[in-house]
């Protein structure tokens, strides 16, 4: 057998598909424009709801990890130096709309109307704080990674199915792509053209295991192009372009346009959650250099060149941030305790008979106790 | 009234309630245009057109995920899973969401989905198409599991998972798919979950049973009534939650249960049964409760599993050693 010559050139063969990625960015690490903006830069009002939307987030999340360290909270996952993704998705999506999350999306949860009481109280150990009084048909948090995905696109086929221009939105960490679950649902809404946007928080770390461990993938947008959905990459530190790119991506589902991904690149500037010790595996060269990027600054930077903002009305949000977070802090620790019993009033519509004794046991052994 | 085998029947049920609620919805693989791979489905995307009886991409997982973000939208979607076999990659769906949505919210968001599979031994299937592991799911609080033995049954008893506002792995022993027919009348009647039915009366020992195994435990009553043993035969049906109530009472009466499944015997439903009756019928015993079950083996391959499956004859040889006890 000759092996000088294939038989075939690569060169004659047909090229039956062709696939790119683009990457979206706007602002600089200090604010300043790249290239031109999009309609949004010039809107004042709404860069002030993102900011705001951020700054809250990141007061909310200090409070947190400091309730949780004094041992008035349980395992919090923070948000910190991924607001910007979270806020612009909260301002693209419509309160019809329903948001599928993990659990890192206290941004857009609480534009949505969820209370940060109820926050802190699903991360103090109640399940009342997944009762939300806003969006009544939103997914509570998803612990168990990539699970969520295809409860989104089932709400999506619901929408379809009965024709509304509505259109849900589910959010996983870069490490959810490497799940099957994640494909299943994004393959599917390819197939159905479903009202689905899939968003990608790629913020470079999932517990411990770096992004280029995770996939030898150039991106993770280009996963969605496996799927037959349109992926992109956005820069996940500029609230100017997840606004632009997540609103485009929102409209087109909305529009019968069909599903689509979107990467937000991003960075973990905390810990994965406050049970995790990223100094076992993350130099802290790496998260000063972050922070150069983070995006709360990068907006602000913006806003005060552009004369949209400036240092009084900023400390006037601190201020109001602080004390909207101290309330419902304080709200969530004057929360009485649900009766022990609440464990079995939920598990069916009606309590089956047979678990009737199970709850008297549990009522009794209660009542005892307290005697 | 049409004469209907258990196959039939679910599909009768599905037809009835997918034209009484435009909120059920059909979904899984090869269930459209093929009709599902045991033709459970067959007829209804015709019937009812693509958008309600949905061929899905080749996905466990999804089917059932999906089926949870349909259902918290208030569809009631009915999911098919092949073959039981195929059915492990919808556990993670089925314990960490769908049985705990409705608890996790509160009452806020709802599943009332169904989750439907063949399963069983005994038609010389390929392997992975012939395990019994409903005891899995009746270990998950907040789903139902339910498992007909008869036409009739799997009519009434498939509307009510459909309707139930929970929900409900739905286990269809398909070695009696085609075993027999059964007058079924399809006025959408459905029969009540939570409880287990009497087959058949008697005073000496409690054959307790669910599925196909009812059919062996049947034959071996006939069997035992022709040696003068009466047994009473008590379908569970619902293996989750399971109404011990009945059993209780009936081995109140009898004094004896042999408790029959498919399934392997470590940790099978037989356990919690006899647990039950330990925990609170053990004065009411003459004997030791038994179990007739399938072995603690992988489920051989076709040429062996007939020996795997209980017989008539283990069946009869448990009960005549209970019946020594008096």
């Amino acid at each position: 057998m000759s092996t000088e010559k294939p038989i075939v050139d690569e060169k004659d063969l047909e090229c039956v598909a062709k696939f790119e990625v683009r990457f979206t960015g706007y602002l600089d690490k200090d604010g300043s424009a790249v290239r031109r903006l999009p309609e949004i830069a010039d809107l004042p009002d709404a860069l002030i709801a993102l900011y705001r939307s951020m700054v809250l987030t990141r007061t909310f999340d200090q409070k947190a990890i400091a309730l949780q360290r004094t041992g008035n909270l349980g395992t919090y996952a923070s948000s910190l130096g991924q607001e910007a993704v979270f806020a612009a998705l909260g301002a693209v999506m419509r309160p019809e709309d329903v948001l599928v999350p993990y659990y890192r999306e206290y941004g857009t949860q609480l534009m949505r109307g969820v209370t940060m009481t109820e926050l802190f109280l699903y991360w103090g150990g109640d399940e009342r704080g997944m009762d939300y009084a806003g969006p009544r048909q939103d997914f509570p948090i998803c612990v168990p990674i990539a699970t969520q995905v295809p409860h989104a696109a089932g709400v999506a086929l619901a929408m379809k199915y009965r024709g509304e221009p509505r259109v849900a939105v589910t959010v996983f960490g870069d490490g959810a792509t490497s799940k099957g679950e994640f494909y299943e649902a994004a393959n599917a809404a390819g197939v159905w053209n479903l009202p689905l946007v899939l968003l990608v928080n790629n913020n470079q770390w999932a517990i411990s295991v770096p992004r280029s461990e995770q996939s030898a993938c150039q991106t993770l947008a280009q996963k969605a192009i496996a799927a037959g959905i349109s992926g992109e990459q956005v820069d996940g530190n500029d609230a100017i372009a997840m606004f632009d790119r997540l609103s485009a991506a929102v409209d087109k589902a909305r529009n019968g346009g069909g599903p689509s991904l979107v990467e937000a690149i991003t960075y973990r500037l905390s810990d994965h959650t406050t049970a995790d010790d990223a100094s076992r595996y993350r130099r802290d060269e790496e998260i000063k250099t972050h922070w150069d990027y983070e995006p709360i600054k990068r907006l602000r930077q913006y806003m005060i060149a552009k004369q949209y903002w400036d240092s009084q009305q900023d400390e006037a949000l601190q201020q109001t941030c602080r004390r909207e977070v101290e309330e419902a802090a304080q709200a969530y620790l004057n929360t009485a305790p649900q009766k022990p019993e609440s464990m079995f009033d939920y598990l069916y519509e009606t309590l089956p008979e047979t678990l009737r004794s199970q709850r008297d046991e549990l009522a009794t052994t209660e009542q005892q106790s307290r005697a | 009234m049409p004469e209907l085998n258990l196959v039939e029947a679910v599909n009768a049920a599905l037809a009835f309630e997918m034209a009484a609620d435009e909120n059920v919805v059909v979904l899984g693989e090869d269930v459209g245009v093929n009709g599902g791979v045991f033709r459970a489905t067959v007829g209804l995307q015709e019937r009812f057109g693509e958008q309600r009886v949905l061929d899905t991409p080749l996905a466990e997982a999804l089917i059932a995920g999906l089926s949870v973000g349909m259902a918290s939208q208030g569809l009631r979607p009915v999911a098919e899973i092949q073959f039981m076999g195929f059915i492990y990659p919808t556990v993670d769906q089925m314990l960490n969401h769908a049985s705990r949505l409705r608890n996790r919210t509160r009452g806020r968001l709802t599943c009332p989905m169904v989750l439907r599979a063949p399963y069983g031994g005994g038609i010389h299937a390929p392997e992975h198409h012939s395990e019994s592991y409903e005891s899995m799911f009746a270990h998950i609080p907040g789903l139902r599991v339910v498992i007909p033995s008869s036409p009739a049954r799997a009519y009434g008893l498939l509307l009510a998972a459909i309707r139930d506002p929970d929900p409900v792995v739905f286990l269809e022993p398909k070695r009696i798919y085609r075993l027999m027919k059964q007058e079924v009348e399809d006025n959408g009647a459905s029969l009540p979950l939570d409880t287990c039915y009497t087959l058949r009366e008697g005073t000496d020992v409690t054959l307790v049973s669910w599925g196909a195994m009812l059919h062996e435990t049947q034959q071996a009553a006939d069997q035992l009534e022709a040696e003068g043993v009466g047994a009473e035969v008590i379908d569970v049906a619902c293996l989750k939650p399971i109404d011990t109530r009945t059993i209780l009472d009936s081995v109140a009466k009898t004094g004896r249960c042999v408790i029959v499944h498919e399934a392997a015997r470590t940790s099978g439903l037989g356990a919690e049964i006899a647990a039950q009756i330990a925990e609170h019928g053990l004065m009411n015993l003459y004997a030791p409760v038994q179990r007739v079950t399938g072995y603690d083996t992988v489920m051989p391959l076709y040429r062996l599993e007939g020996y795997y499956l209980p017989g008539v004859e283990r069946i009869v040889t448990a009960v005549r050693q209970v019946m020594e006890f008096s």
